[in-house]
């Protein structure tokens, strides 16, 4: 259950910038998680309902943005998306690729309140 | 309102990592943080380390538990220095949580740190704790399946170790379809077969490992 160690510091960084806005609470929390992770839709979203609890994200909504996994093959250079188990290059075949998309914990953005906000 | 933020949600941690990891090379103190289940033999693995290295290099080893300073104890007994860190009911190891051992570690003289992560093949996985290389250790009771159980964490391990390799005629474990899976997640990453308790394939491993620490 390391998804609250992973909504603490969502809470944390998304709680300040919505203070430093000036809002009453947050609509929505963005965040960008790559499938090579692993964080767990299910938990994640878990843990952000009960540590929400009184701060300015108490019932705002936690949308995720799964991010597919992808390789670059430093010997041929292509790049190629993959599933979560096979990352040799499928052009040359090659074992020496690195991953350059997929491992994401990121907080793209978010909707917050304002206090002169009509909706 | 719309709010752009674009912020890694570990930024506190992967500061913190940075920031012992800067430390380390100042020290050319090579840190490596192993990961594995419980009962696979980190510390059966972590002694013969030290029993294969002590001669050329200083080692400290940091002890990652939920509770308890077993582990630490018998490290301490082989004459290492050994910092317990109980994470408290915690699944895995934060960059804070090791800066506190690193603090009490004198740095300078030491060549290599094992850090002992809490026996867990998910949650360490996504955290940076400033080490040199992730090491991850299989034994094969556990099955040669896992990597398809628990891609993530052969996928960030650097090296991999397979152990008790001495019990491979009495599992049913496919060492071909495990080295296969493997080098599919990883393709970089060597595997190290050994049995830890018997010494066996402990020099290859150490090798590895310590070319690595001379470059430090």
């Amino acid at each position: 259950m390391h998804e609250m160690g992973i909504i603490s510091g969502v809470l944390d960084a998304v709680n300040a910038s919505a203070a430093d806005a000036g809002a009453n609470r947050v609509l929505t929390v963005n965040l960008r998680v790559g499938v090579m992770t692993e964080a767990i839709e299910d938990a994640l979203m878990f843990a952000f309902e009960a540590m929400s609890e009184r701060t300015l994200c108490e019932g705002a909504e936690l949308v995720i943005e799964w991010v597919e996994p992808e390789s670059l093959c430093l010997e041929c250079g292509h790049a190629f998306g993959h599933d979560r188990f096979h990352r040799t290059c499928p052009a040359c075949g090659s074992y020496e690729t690195t991953l350059t998309a997929g491992r994401e914990l990121e907080i793209a953005s978010i909707e917050v309140d304002l206090p002169d906000d009509e909706e | 309102m719309h709010i752009d933020i674009n912020k890694p949600i570990l930024e506190k941690n992967d500061k913190l990592a940075a920031e012992l990891r800067e430390r380390f090379a100042e020290n050319h103190v090579y840190v490596v943080d192993l990961l594995a289940s419980p009962g696979s033999g980190k510390t059966s693995t972590i002694l013969a380390t030290i029993d294969a290295l002590r001669d050329e290099f200083n080692i400290a080893v940091i002890e990652g538990d939920i509770a308890s300073s077993v582990d630490a104890e018998k490290i301490k007994a082989q004459g290492i220095p050994a910092v317990q860190i109980n994470t408290g009911g915690a699944c895995h190891l934060e960059s804070a949580m090791l800066k506190r051992a690193i603090d009490v570690l004198d740095l300078e003289r030491l060549d290599l740190i094992i850090v002992e992560n809490v026996g867990n093949l998910v949650c360490p996985t996504d955290f940076d704790l400033g080490e040199n290389a992730k090491v991850m250790i299989l034994s094969v009771p556990e099955g040669d399946d896992k990597p398809l159980k628990y891609p993530g964490i052969f996928q960030v391990s650097n090296a991999v170790i397979l152990n008790k390799v001495d019990t491979l005629p009495v599992f049913d474990f496919d060492r071909d379809a495990f080295y296969a899976s493997v080098r599919e997640l990883n393709p970089q990453a060597p595997i190290f077969p050994i049995a830890a308790t018997k010494g066996e394939g402990v020099e290859e491993w150490a090798s590895w490992l310590a070319d690595r620490i001379r470059e430090a």
